[in-house]
């Protein structure tokens, strides 16, 4: 998929997140806008997953350890045929599978996630079984930047060195904002870049909304043979929506009539402007 | 689901060396077994199999999250997988990992909570898990067993190996007796009564049983009160129909176990009875709600009165109501 076909695609994600969030009164708004250009990239471009053939154990992994930004997830696993998209009309209401974080009741879904700092290690489970089965698989896990502080992420990037894993990529959505604040005033992580490699990780840093950087970035991987690889992607939370992005208050905002019809029209335009 | 015995030479060990020969059994013709640790081979008596197997043991160092989430992992990928870290920190420390990416995520992953209870004796309270039943109890989609002796535990290991569902194991470090002779069958969720008596029944779990035996022949010797000593090494899903057994002859009931008295076998017990509708006379030997007393874990069990003499006084005055 070119790059301008990759950005039309995310314009109509971006239009699908706001209407279920919109509809389902819930949902993570500003962090399902940021990472949908890498979820765009990862399923229309590096993933060797075939929805027809979910079980292939050959397949690729895409583990999501951000499972709050599910709805990001949903809408791109629909657009692949996973399941259909009429099924997220029920998005959080009584007794859908269509909760508000990962679960593998939804088909494409490889991990129940949500509570933070799971992904790493899952991955690293994954990676190992790859690596002793002699498969070619690759992992992938999406981490936030605000759930970097868990422990159990230095846990499991320490075995992924030692068992130089590179079958694993891990993507971190660096959107700079976490529920209380600024993560560098949260509880600052950076320079994360050093601190993974001197846990013997090869990092790459893009901008984490331009489709040729998170391309040329995921056909590099890994970015050193023996290696883990990390992607720190660079992004702006609510992307696409002028009035969310870098705005504290969509973290978990849901928009109202009039705001959801102002950034349908936004994105209208933006979708204009790459005919 | 049901086992018949296949090498019943393992006798008079501890239950942690027969979970390791049962395993390099296992994996030597079973290339998915796979044993995870966290620097806890050697407290789980793996040194032979990682020597033997060194592609089939996974260390992530001191890091019981990590044990447990790359333990998902694997069995995610089709491993039969075995995690393996003393129980205090198993199920404590990595309680999230294992109620999302094992229970919840319906990963497979066989949890070994080794040198569990109060095996550890003077180490103290960070080293004991009294906790680990009550907590587990509340997870959904989680086996819990706690095999009493070596054939337990061998039958156990292998019904856990080709189990598509996850499991927690919980073993000590004392050296077993087998419980009875005859033994020929294990099933999950299936009591195994190893003593048949009139008076009374005495339910325990994992090495609690041996005392709970002693003690059920002391009555008969001292009181001549006869007691059925039910192993009931399948902590959930409880075996209701064996309660029910049980509670019909209307008999009195004393459950003994190595946990704290909340939450674990004696409260899972008295939960099912009450609500069934029996009424039996009924009493919980377990680790009261206190600084657990220093000691080694024979001293620990006779202080509380898990020991043959304890536990025969509380059934005599259970029976004389």
């Amino acid at each position: 998929m070119s790059e301008k076909e990759l950005a039309r695609k995310s314009v109509e994600y971006r239009r699908k997140i706001l209407k279920y969030i919109y509809q389902a009164k819930a949902g993570h708004t500003g962090g399902s806008l940021s990472c949908i250009d890498i979820l765009n990239v990862l399923y229309n471009h590096v993933l060797n997953v075939d929805s027809a053939d979910f079980s292939s154990p050959d397949r690729d992994r895409y583990i999501q350890s951000k499972g709050h930004t599910v709805e990001a997830l949903y809408v791109v696993l629909a657009s692949k045929g996973f399941f259909p998209e009429s099924d997220l009309e029920t998005l959080c209401t009584y007794q859908s599978h269509y909760i508000g974080h990962p679960t593998r009741k939804v088909r494409g879904v490889e991990q129940n996630t949500g509570a933070l700092g799971h992904g790493l290690s899952l991955s690293v489970g994954t990676a190992i079984a790859g690596k002793l089965d002699k498969k070619d698989y690759r992992v992938f896990t999406l981490l936030g930047d605000g759930e970097l502080p868990e422990g159990s992420n230095w846990e499991a990037a320490l075995s992924a060195a030692h068992y130089k894993l590179d079958n694993l990529c891990a993507i971190i959505d660096k959107n700079s904002l976490q529920i209380s604040g600024a993560t560098s005033d949260v509880c600052n992580t950076d320079p994360v870049d050093a601190k993974f490699e001197a846990f013997g990780w090869a990092v790459r840093h893009v901008d984490g909304h331009d489709f040729e950087q998170l391309k040329a970035a995921f056909d590099a991987i890994p970015f050193e043979k023996g290696k883990p690889s990390l992607v720190i992607a660079h992004t702006i939370k609510g992307k696409g929506v002028s009035y969310m992005e870098s705005q504290l208050k969509w973290h978990h905002g849901v928009p109202s009539e009039e705001q959801y019809s102002d950034a349908l029209q936004e994105l209208g335009v933006a979708e204009e402007s790459l005919a | 689901m049901e086992a018949t015995i296949e090498n019943i030479a393992l006798k008079h060990q501890a239950n942690l060396e027969v979970f390791s020969q049962t395993l390099q059994t296992l994996a030597e013709h079973d290339r998915d077994i796979i044993v995870v640790t966290s620097d806890s081979r050697g407290s789980g008596k793996l040194v032979p199999f990682g020597q033997k197997f060194p592609d089939q043991i996974v260390e992530v160092g001191i890091a019981e999250q990590n044990l447990v989430g790359v333990s998902a992992g694997l069995a995610s990928a089709g491993k039969k997988v075995f995690a393996v870290s003393p129980a205090c920190f198993l199920t404590a420390r990595a309680l999230e990992q294992i109620k999302n990416d094992v229970a919840y995520s319906d990963n497979p992953v066989k949890l070994i909570g080794i040198s569990a209870g109060v095996s550890y004796g003077a180490l103290g309270s960070t080293h004991h898990s009294l906790h680990d039943f009550a907590v587990l109890r509340t997870i959904n989609n989680l086996l819990i067993v706690a095999p009493a002796d070596n054939f337990e535990t061998e039958q156990a290991i292998r019904l856990a190996a080709e189990a598509d569902f996850p499991v927690y194991l919980r073993f000590g470090k004392k050296v077993m007796e087998l419980l009875s002779e005859d033994e020929k069958t294990f099933e999950f969720g299936k009591g195994r009564i190893v003593r048949e008596g009139a008076d009374l029944t005495i339910i325990a779990t994992g090495e609690t049983v041996a005392p709970a035996l002693q003690a059920a022949e002391k009555l008969e010797k001292e009181s001549g009160l006869s007691a059925t000593v039910v192993s009931m090494h399948t902590i959930k899903p409880l075996d209701y129909n064996l309660l029910d057994e049980i509670a019909l002859s209307g008999k009195p009931i004393l459950t003994v176990e190595e946990h704290s008295i909340y939450g674990g076998l004696g409260e899972a017990c008295a939960s099912y009875l009450l609500q069934a509708g029996h009424r039996n006379a009924f009493k919980i030997i377990a680790i009261p709600d206190e600084y657990t007393v220093t000691g080694s874990q024979q001293e620990i069990f006779t202080h509380y009165g898990i020991s043959e003499a304890g536990i025969a006084a509380t059934a005599h005055k259970l029976c004389q109501g």
